[in-house]
C-alpha cells in the first residue's frame, strides 16, 4: 500500500515547493535527478529565478559582479511550473493546498517549504522608509544599494556588525567610502564566533579605517526635509552624519504565512524531524510536508539532538537534497539530514571559515597560528569535547577540525601541531554574549526558542 | 627464499610499468610498517586525505633529517628549504608571496592569459612532426612543452634548457628512494651540488630581473610587492628552483601518461577528437588513474598519532601513497577503470591541504590543451610498445619514451 503510494507519487504525483531560492532549486533538481516524473511547481515571492546571495554583499557591491548575473547555475533541466513574483499566503494542511497572495490555490500531494529568511527591517517604519536606508538580502536590495553607493555617497553607517554588516563595511572601505559601524555588542561577529574572535574582527575593522562603535545602539535615523537620511543617532548621544544607512540586524524567518495552518512554525523557523518532515504544532510529524534551508530547524545528532537553524549556504543545499530524496522514497530508504554546519565569509581581505557550532562552545583554543597575525585555527570546546572551529586565512586545516568534531575529540587540545604558539596552549573563555540578550542574529540558532522566551506553560491535562 | 618487502617491490624498477597490483596488496594493510626504521606506509584514500590535513604531520625538512632521511635538504646545499619542505608559519608566508606573483587575487589572469600562448607552443611542436609517421612523444612533445611554459612563466631563457637540465636531472633522480638507497653518498653530494649550481644560475637571472623587471614571476618575486613583503634573496632562489623543477617534471608525466592511457582506451581518444571540452574530465580522471606523483615520502609526525588503530610513534616517517589511494575501492566505484564520465571525479593527484599542488592551474591547462590537440591532429595514432619504457623514478612516475606511429597530421 505505502509502496504503491510512493510509486504513484514518483510517477504522477504533484510536488509543490514554496521558496524559489537556493534550497528550492536544489530540491527541485534532486527530485528530477532521482526520477520524479510528476508535476513540479515552484512558488517564489521574488520575480526572479533562483539566484545566489553570497556575492550580493561582496563582489556585487564592489561592481565585480552584476546583480543580474548571479543566477544559480542549473544542474539539469527541471520541467517545472514557476509561479514567481507571488508569495504564498497560507497553507491548508487538511485540504493539501497552498494559498497564494493573488488568491489562487495550488494543490499538492507533497509539499516542500523552503521560504528562507528575510532581512530584519529597521523597526521604526517611517525611519526605515527614508531615502538612503537599506537592508541587504535580495537582488533588488543589492541593486539599489550599489547604485546609491556609486552615486557619490559620502558616509555609510552600517547598523550591526554580524557577517553581512562586516562584509558591507569591508566592501565600502574598498570603494574608498567613509564607514561607521554601530554594534550593540562589544565587537563584531560576537554572536557567531564569541568575544575573543570578535576582538580580532574589531582590529580588522579599525585597521581598515572603519569608524567602529561598539556597545552602542542606534536610537534614531534622522531625515532631512526631502525625506533623505542625513544622520544616525547613537545611544551614547553621539550623532553620525550619513547619506547611506545599511540596516544589518540579522534576519527573520518567513513563517508568518503559515500561522493558523497547524504546522509547527514560528519566529524560530519550522521544526522538523531529522529527515526534514515538518512537525505540526503538537510536535507530531506530518507525512507530506517537508522543510529545508534557512527556515528549517531540525535535530542534529552530533550536537546533542539540539534543533539547529542554520543560515548557511551549504546547509540549504544539503538539506534540500535530503528533503527531496525523502519526499519520494519508501520509508526504509529515508536519510537523516546530518550536514556539518559550515560557513565562510570574506571581509577586509581575510577569509573566515567555520565548521561546527561555535556558539555552543564555551571555551576556545588557538591550536595553530596566532590571533595577533590574524591567521589562525581556533577550536571551540564544550563539556570536554571539540564542537566547532574557526579559521582566519587558514582554511585548509578545517577539514581536520571537522573530523575532530565528528569524532567528538577531546578538549582541551593537548597535542602539538605544526604551528602551535604559546598563546594557544591554554583554553580561554570563548566569551559569547548571554544568549538572552539581543545582539545581531547569529547564523546558528541553537534551540527552538530563545532563552528569553521561556514562558511555556505545560498543561497536559487540558487538551 | 623470502620475498622482498612490499615497499622494496614498489620502489623496484622492475615493477614500474604497472605498480597497481602492488598498491592493491598495500591497501590490504592500510598502515604498513614492515621494519624498524622503515616508513609507515598509508594507502587508503580517506587516511591519506585526512593525514594531508592533519596539523600533527610535518613536512619540515629539519624534522625529516631528524627522522634520518633527508641529507639533500640540509644546509650543505647553501639554499634554504623551499616551501614544500617547510611547515607553517614559514611555509604559509613563502607560499603566499609566491602565489601573489602567480595567481589570484594579485595576478588573477597570469595563468588564464597564457591560453593562447600554450596553444601556439603546442601547435608549433606538433607542426614539427610534419613529414614523419613516428615520434617519441616524451622527447618531442611532453618534455619541451611544459619546459617552455615554465621558462616563460618564471622568466628563464628557454635556450638555457640544456644547462639547467643537467642540474635538474640529478635532483629529480634524488627524489627516488630506490635510486638514493643504492647510489650512496657521492650521489647525494652530486644532487646537492646540482641544487647549488641551479641556485647560482637563477641568482644571476634574479639579479637581472631586479634591475630590469619584466612580466614574469622572477621579476615579481625579486620585487616583493605583495602584502607579505619580500622574500630574502635565498628564499627567492629556493622558490625558483622548486617551481622550475615541479613546473615541468610532473606535467611531462601527466601528458605522457595521458596519451598512453588514451591510446589504451581509443574510445576516449575518439570522443576527445570530436569534443575537445572532454579534456577537462579526462585530465581529472588521469590525475586519479595515473597520477604523475605516486607517493609523498616527505612527512613525519610530531607526536604519536593513531591511524586505523595503529599508533605511529612521534618522529616516524610516513609515506602517503597517493596513487594507491586513488584506486581505493572504499572510495571509488570501479576504481581500476579509466572512466572520465564518472560523476565523482575526485583524486589525490595534486595532494590536498596546505601543500596541495601550487602549479595545478597551469598543469591542468597545459595537459587539457596538449591532449586535445594531439587527439585532434594525429591521424590514427598507435603505440609502438606497450608498456613503453619507464623512467626509474618511483615517486615521479612516467614513461621515459612514448613512441607513437601515425598516418599523418590534420591541419
Amino acid at each position: 500500500m505505502a509502496a504503491d503510494y510512493v510509486d504513484w507519487l514518483r510517477r504522477e504525483g504533484r510536488i509543490v515547493i514554496v521558496g524559489a531560492s537556493l534550497a528550492g532549486l536544489r530540491a527541485a533538481e534532486t527530485l528530477r535527478e532521482e526520477g520524479f516524473t510528476g508535476s513540479l511547481t515552484l512558488i517564489g515571492d521574488e520575480p526572479y529565478e533562483p539566484y545566489d546571495r553570497p556575492p550580493l554583499s561582496k563582489s556585487v557591491l564592489l561592481g565585480k559582479a552584476s546583480p543580474e548575473h548571479t543566477e544559480l547555475p542549473r544542474r539539469r533541466e527541471l520541467d517545472a511550473e514557476w509561479r514567481l513574483g507571488v508569495p504564498a499566503a497560507g497553507l491548508d494542511l487538511t485540504g493539501k493546498r497552498v494559498l497564494l497572495a493573488d488568491g489562487e490555490e495550488v494543490d499538492y500531494d507533497r509539499l516542500l517549504i523552503a521560504t528562507g529568511v528575510r532581512a530584519r527591517p529597521w523597526p521604526v517604519p517611517e525611519e526605515a522608509e527614508l531615502d538612503g536606508v537599506f537592508v541587504l538580502r535580495t537582488r533588488d536590495d543589492a541593486t539599489a544599494l550599489t547604485e546609491k553607493l556609486r552615486a557619490g555617497a559620502r558616509r555609510v553607517v552600517v547598523i550591526g556588525a554580524g557577517f553581512a554588516g562586516s562584509e558591507v563595511a569591508s566592501a565600502c572601505r574598498e570603494m574608498g567610502l567613509e564607514v561607521t559601524v554601530a554594534e550593540r555588542a562589544g565587537a563584531p561577529l560576537v554572536g557567531a564566533l564569541g568575544g575573543v574572535i570578535g576582538a580580532v574582527a574589531a582590529e580588522l575593522h579599525l585597521e581598515n579605517g572603519v569608524d567602529l562603535r561598539t556597545r552602542v545602539t542606534v536610537t534614531a535615523l534622522e531625515g532631512d526635509a526631502m525625506g533623505r537620511v542625513r544622520a544616525v543617532h547613537l545611544s551614547d548621544e553621539s550623532v553620525v552624519e550619513a547619506d547611506v544607512v545599511v540596516v544589518s540586524l540579522g534576519s527573520m524567518r518567513n513563517t508568518e504565512w503559515l500561522s493558523g495552518s497547524g504546522l509547527g512554525a514560528g519566529p524560530r523557523g519550522i521544526a522538523s524531524d531529522a529527515g526534514c518532515r515538518a512537525f505540526d504544532f503538537r510536535g507530531i510529524v506530518t507525512d507530506d510536508v517537508f522543510v529545508a534551508g534557512d527556515v528549517a530547524r531540525s535535530p542534529h545528532a552530533l550536537f546533542g539532538y539540539q534543533f539547529l537553524s542554520l543560515e548557511h549556504w551549504g546547509n540549504a543545499v544539503a538539506q534540500a537534497e535530503t528533503a527531496a530524496h525523502n519526499m519520494i522514497c519508501p520509508a526504509s530508504d529515508r536519510r537523516p539530514h546530518m550536514w556539518m554546519p559550515a560557513f565562510w565569509s570574506s571581509q577586509f581581505g581575510v577569509n573566515i571559515k567555520s565548521v561546527g557550532v561555535p556558539p555552543m562552545g564555551d571555551e576556545l583554543m588557538i591550536i595553530q597560528g596566532s590571533t595577533a597575525e590574524r591567521r589562525f585555527v581556533g577550536v571551540y570546546g564544550f563539556k570536554g569535547r571539540v564542537v566547532a572551529a574557526v579559521t582566519f586565512d587558514n582554511a585548509r586545516w578545517l577539514e581536520y577540525c571537522q573530523r575532530q568534531i565528528e569524532q567528538g575529540a577531546p578538549f582541551p587540545v593537548e597535542y602539538p601541531t605544526v604551528d602551535r604558539r604559546p598563546e594557544g596552549r591554554q583554553p580561554v573563555a570563548a566569551d559569547f554574549p548571554d544568549p538572552s540578550l539581543p545582539t545581531h542574529g547569529p547564523t546558528v540558532t541553537l534551540s527552538g526558542y530563545s532563552p528569553a522566551d521561556r514562558r511555556l506553560v505545560f498543561t497536559p491535562g487540558h487538551h | 627464499m623470502t620475498q622482498p618487502s612490499l615497499v622494496a617491490r614498489i620502489t623496484d624498477f622492475a615493477n614500474r610499468a604497472d605498480p597497481y597490483p602492488l598498491y592493491a596488496e598495500l591497501r590490504r594493510t592500510p598502515v604498513l610498517h614492515e621494519e624498524e626504521g622503515e616508513p609507515y606506509v598509508i594507502s587508503s584514500y580517506w587516511d591519506i586525505e585526512s593525514l594531508l590535513h592533519d596539523p600533527r604531520i610535518s613536512s619540515d625538512a629539519a624534522n625529516m633529517t631528524a627522522a634520518g632521511a633527508d641529507e639533500l635538504q640540509s644546509e650543505s646545499t647553501g639554499l634554504p628549504p623551499s616551501f614544500i619542505r617547510l611547515d607553517p608559519p614559514e611555509h604559509d608566508r613563502l607560499r603566499r608571496i609566491a602565489n601573489s606573483a602567480f595567481g589570484p587575487p594579485h595576478e588573477p589572469r597570469r595563468v588564464d592569459d597564457m591560453r593562447g600562448e600554450l596553444h601556439t607552443i603546442v601547435t608549433e611542436l606538433i607542426d614539427g612532426f610534419a613529414g614523419r609517421t613516428e615520434v617519441d612523444l616524451v622527447d618531442q612533445f611532453a618534455y619541451p612543452f611544459p619546459v617552455t611554459v615554465i621558462c616563460r612563466l618564471l622568466g628563464v631563457p628557454r635556450e638555457d634548457e640544456p644547462r639547467f637540465r643537467s642540474w635538474v636531472d640529478p635532483l629529480v633522480a634524488s627524489l627516488d628512494p630506490e635510486t638514493r638507497q643504492s647510489a650512496g653518498p657521492e650521489f647525494v653530494q652530486a644532487a646537492q651540488e646540482a641544487r647549488t649550481q641551479l641556485g647560482m644560475y637563477l641568482a644571476g637571472l634574479v639579479e637581472e630581473r631586479s634591475k630590469d623587471p619584466r612580466d614574469d614571476m622572477l621579476s615579481d618575486l625579486a620585487a616583493g610587492k605583495g602584502p607579505d613583503g619580500a622574500m630574502t634573496m635565498m628564499e627567492v632562489l629556493s622558490t625558483a628552483v622548486l617551481l622550475l623543477i615541479a613546473g615541468h617534471e610532473t606535467t611531462v608525466n601527466l601528458i605522457t601518461n595521458g596519451m598512453l592511457t588514451l591510446l589504451r582506451h581509443p574510445e576516449y581518444l575518439q570522443r576527445l577528437r570530436e569534443d575537445p571540452e572532454l579534456a577537462v574530465n579526462i585530465v581529472e580522471e588521469l590525475l586519479r588513474y595515473e597520477p604523475p606523483v605516486q607517493l609523498v615520502p616527505q612527512r613525519t609526525c610530531i607526536t604519536d598519532i593513531e591511524v586505523r588503530g595503529v599508533t605511529i610513534p612521534k618522529g616516524s616517517r610516513i609515506w602517503l601513497m597517493l596513487a594507491a589511494g586513488n584506486r581505493d575501492p572504499e572510495r571509488f566505484k570501479d576504481p581500476e577503470r579509466f572512466d572520465p564520465d564518472r560523476d565523482d571525479l575526485q583524486h589525490l593527484g595534486f595532494g590536498s591541504g596546505i601543500h596541495s599542488c601550487f602549479g595545478a592551474p597551469v598543469a591542468r591547462l597545459e595537459t587539457q590543451i596538449a591532449l586535445a590537440e594531439l587527439a585532434r591532429r594525429l591521424q590514427d595514432p598507435r603505440l609502438v610498445a606497450d608498456p613503453p619504457p619507464y623512467r626509474p623514478n618511483a615517486v615521479l612516475r612516467g614513461p621515459r619514451h612514448l613512441t607513437v606511429t601515425f598516418d599523418g597530421l590534420n591541419p
